[in-house]
């Protein structure tokens, strides 16, 4: 073990993504520590969603290393299914599992990645369920949930196999306003919790709130980056300035 | 009700007066609908249509095992599989073209040609079925599967599910849904089809139908039948109905909530 205690948990040095001539990545340097919540903000195409998928390997990468602990998982050789495993994605329509219910789309993962008994997993399936309110929805199928209790469904998924790491894909936007809340109060209380969470949002007011760090992205690099106090008071630079422009208008 | 029952004895009145009161309709009941051939025929249509049942019933597996295979093999991605994709979909262009009959002489009488033993007729109507119909299942299975939405693969691979544990625990289930009533009508025109294999040499209920027929001078044996398939594939059928509706009710009230 090289590994020291400030070691990043995940580092990402040079990633390059391109979607046929389209360059969505061109060279992101990102580091995240354990305990750690990062915010990208950028506007959409600027390549949040991407680079998110990128780090979970659910997209391959052009170009570039990514360091799961001292673990180079960007290599081909790596078992990616066993990544993936260690990696909480939640996502920004939810995608639960329609013909499976609530409590089988949470303990699946236990159940077939991670070879947990289905009692043992049911059992910590319907304490996670319960602590977000939605055990008497357990039996139910995703289609009977509001959308806030589905998202927060998704989240619970995510989290029922404690991943190292939470990616969330801009999971408020398909969400009707009054429904953010709920699911934002959820994110908080896995901060609170001490998990290591990434991710793409459009709520500044919560980035600000809940972020250790805040990084913007724009035409696929990051532009500027630091803790909400600076990047949302003082942005240096102009392309930082004129996206939260459109924000505070 | 009482308009349903109206039209219903008027158009009785309709047919009684234009066809069964017609110097012809005699001829017809005597050669088509014979009480007496009928009751003669049954038995040995019956005993060849146990043969048909069992072609079916071998089929069927073989069918979804085969079609299965072919459908997962055409939809694997990656530059590594394209010989695998290529001759998956020029097997399914090839016999969802050719004519059924032409596979049943093929496998029928050119298989043991060429192996040069005698090979059981159930099982030859077994190969050529199952090469026939293979071909239309697995395009349906395929359609099925990419009906499902990409973001359910995501979803599934991002909790770090395999491949196969992918298809088998997320998209199948789903897709099967989608290519139930598809896929029961493949099954109901292959109830149909397994009677052909009477042209093997099989003593099926079609043959077994003509035999008689040919004794008798009359064609009442074939609508025996006949008969006996119509009574086989009306379940299905209903089924089919019966589930098609519900899943559009079930879409219309997903589409409310």
């Amino acid at each position: 073990m090289t590994a020291t205690a400030s070691a990043p948990l995940l580092h990402a040095t040079g990633l390059w993504k391109s979607f046929g001539d389209r360059e969505v990545l061109r060279g992101i340097d990102l580091d995240l520590a354990p305990h750690e919540v990062v915010a990208l903000i950028g506007a959409s195409g600027s390549g949040k969603s991407t680079l998110l998928r990128c780090l979970g390997l659910l997209e391959p990468i052009d170009d570039g290393q990514i360091f799961l602990g001292d673990t180079d998982i960007s290599d081909p050789r790596v078992d990616a299914n066993g990544v993936r495993a260690r990696l909480g994605a939640v996502f920004q329509s939810y995608n639960l599992f329609p013909h499976l219910s609530v409590l089988d789309n949470v303990t699946l993962a236990s159940r077939v990645v991670h070879g947990m008994p289905r009692r043992e997993a049911e059992e910590r399936a319907h304490t996670l369920l319960a602590r977000i309110g939605l055990a008497d929805k357990a039996k139910e199928h995703p289609d009977r949930l509001s959308g806030g209790q589905q998202q927060r469904a998704a989240i619970v998924r995510a989290i029922a196999t404690d991943p190292e790491i939470l990616l969330l894909d801009e999971i408020t936007s398909a969400l009707d306003p009054e429904l953010v809340g709920e699911v934002l109060e959820l994110v908080r209380e896995l901060v609170d919790d001490g998990a290591t969470i990434l991710m793409a949002t459009h709520e500044m007011a919560f980035a600000r709130d809940v972020a250790d760090r805040v990084v913007f992205l724009d035409d696929g690099v990051i532009v500027e980056q630091g803790t909400p106090a600076q990047l949302f008071a003082t942005p240096t630079h102009a392309r930082t300035r004129a996206f939260l422009a459109r924000f505070t208008a | 009700m009482l308009i349903a029952i109206g039209s219903t004895v008027l158009f009785a009145a309709v047919v009684w007066a234009t066809v069964i009161n017609t110097p012809g309709w005699a001829a017809v009941q005597q050669t088509f609908f014979n009480p007496e051939v009928a009751l003669q025929a049954l038995p040995k249509v019956w005993d060849g249509f146990l043969i048909n049942l069992q072609v079916l019933g071998l089929s069927v597996v073989t069918v979804a095992l085969v079609a299965l295979l072919v459908a997962v093999l055409r939809t694997l991605r990656g530059p590594v599989f394209f010989p695998v994709r290529v001759l998956a979909a020029g097997y399914t262009d090839l016999f969802r073209g050719f004519p059924f009959i032409i596979v049943l002489y093929l496998v029928g009488f050119g298989l043991p040609t060429i192996t040069n033993t005698r090979i059981p007729v159930v099982v030859l109507g077994v190969i050529a079925v199952t090469l026939t119909y293979s071909a239309y299942v697995a395009e349906v299975i395929r359609a099925g599967i990419e009906a499902v939405h990409p973001s359910q693969r995501l979803a599934a691979r991002a909790l770090g599910l395999g491949y196969v544990q992918t298809l088998r625990r997320v998209v199948l289930p789903q897709a099967l849904r989608k290519m139930t009533p598809p896929l029961m009508n493949d099954f109901i025109s292959m109830q149909k089809d397994v009677g052909l294999i009477s042209i093997l040499g099989a003593i099926d209920a079609i043959a077994g139908a003509r035999s008689v027929a040919s004794l008798t001078y009359n064609f009442t044996p074939y609508v025996v039948a006949g008969i006996l398939f119509v009574l086989l594939a009306i379940p299905t059928i209903r089924l089919t109905d019966w589930y098609t509706a519900r899943l559009r009710e079930r879409e219309q009230a997903g589409a409310i909530l």
